[in-house]
């Protein structure tokens, strides 16, 4: 197979583009169209400072590094998630990472804090992901704030939106439909903008460029995401795209560009105020993360004990 | 060939095939959701493959 830009010989072949490329021709072709994403969406305005939630895998070291190499000021966070051995290779990962490059890296450790994420989906009897996730809005906005951030970038790629689309228009998530969108205004003045520019980028293509760069990234899952619908919804989607190359790429592009717009109402009605317990923007009195906190220390009082994940 | 499946840490014996496509379609698996690697590069499946080489099927899917 030949690179479709210099005939060179292809290492890689996407069919959504209908192009092959060759290692330089893609490193190029890749850097472009997320920096392409980010200018079209105004992700990021000139001097912001960009947080970059990196969990150690190839999506968000790929945005971190591409963020890093054209000049864009960044500070990477690691949440560590008191996953057991997963989340020490993760952390791993992302210190190595940012060490090789002399990027700023700042972690927050669950397990540190005793609230690591399977002590709080006990609390909650809610499963792993659903906590994790509230874990992860509350510490990725703190963390914003605190290192003096405007933005907050995560490295959700085409795949993941896909698929969250997908699961969204099945149950009909129309609150959820309306938030999904690449570039998230803050709906409260204390919060950040929060911005996926990889939406547009494939799982494929994150996977070859960690690859070819030389990434030592963490391959494995996280155990919870076994049979997480999310990954049902992915392997559904890979055989419509198998059979209709390039159709994830229009299920998300036009939804941002021409579906979104009809859910956006839904979205408006709700403005949040601040969390008495955190300071935090919040849509009831307190937010999710401090009532799913405190829920764990109920839960620990009523035993007498401090439950740990790993006891 | 010896075709190490990643992150499942698998290891099979693979004979006969003799491209990516086949091997793919032998392993049943998608063109487009796994990196094919032999050695420092990646492989695209009209590439040609010998018995005694080792391959890498790597995952691309990330999930949660
Ligand atoms: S799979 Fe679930 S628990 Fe694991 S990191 Fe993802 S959201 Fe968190
Ligand atoms: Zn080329
Ligand atoms: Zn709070």
């Amino acid at each position: 197979m030949k690179c479709t830009r210099c005939r060179d010989s292809a290492e890689l072949k996407l069919r959504a583009h209908n192009a092959a490329f060759c290692r330089t021709c893609f490193f190029e072709f890749f850097e472009r169209r997320v920096l392409r994403a980010i200018e079209r969406g105004r992700m990021i305005e000139a001097g912001e400072r960009v947080l970059v939630a990196v969990s150690g895998g190839k999506d968000s070291l790929a945005l971190w590094d591409v963020l890093a190499r054209h000049g864009y000021a960044t500070v990477g966070f690691h949440l560590a998630l008191g996953i057991g051995e997963y989340s020490a290779r993760s952390r791993e990962a992302c210190q190595r990472f940012a060490s090789e490059r002399g990027l700023q890296l700042e972690v927050t450790d669950l397990r540190a804090q005793d609230i690591a994420v399977p002590d709080l989906a006990w609390a909650a009897r809610r499963p792993a992901c659903a906590a994790c996730g509230t874990a992860k809005r509350h510490f990725f906005d703190q963390a914003a704030l605190d290192h003096g951030c405007a933005v907050l970038a995560t490295g959700h790629n085409l795949d993941d939106e896909a698929a969250r689309l997908l699961g969204n228009l099945m149950h009909w998530q129309t609150d959820h439909l309306a938030r999904q969108r690449p570039v998230l205004p803050p709906p409260h003045p204390r919060f950040v903008r929060k911005v996926k520019p990889l939406f547009l980028t494939s799982e494929l293509e994150t996977a070859s460029w960690a690859f070819m760069r030389g990434y030592d990234y963490v391959v494995e899952e996280c155990p919870n995401a076994v049979g997480a619908t999310q990954l049902t919804y992915k392997a559904a989607l890979d055989k419509i795209e198998a059979a209709s190359p390039g159709s994830k790429l229009f299920f998300v592009r036009d939804f941002v560009e021409r579906g979104a717009a009809f859910f956006e109402k839904s979205a408006a009605d709700r403005s949040a105020g601040v969390c008495t317990s955190c300071g935090q923007p919040s849509f009831g009195e307190i937010c999710g993360f401090c009532s799913l906190r405190a829920q764990l220390e109920r839960r620990r009082a009523a035993r007498g004990e401090t439950r740990r994940a790993d006891g | 060939m010896k075709v190490r499946i990643t992150p499942q840490g698998r290891e099979i014996e693979v004979t006969g095939v003799r491209t990516v496509h086949g091997l793919l379609a032998h392993l049943g698996v998608l063109e487009g959701t796994v990196l094919v690697i032999r050695g420092e590069a990646l492989l695209t499946t009209d590439s040609q493959l010998a018995d005694d080489q080792t391959i890498e099927i790597r995952s691309v899917v990330s999930g949660g």
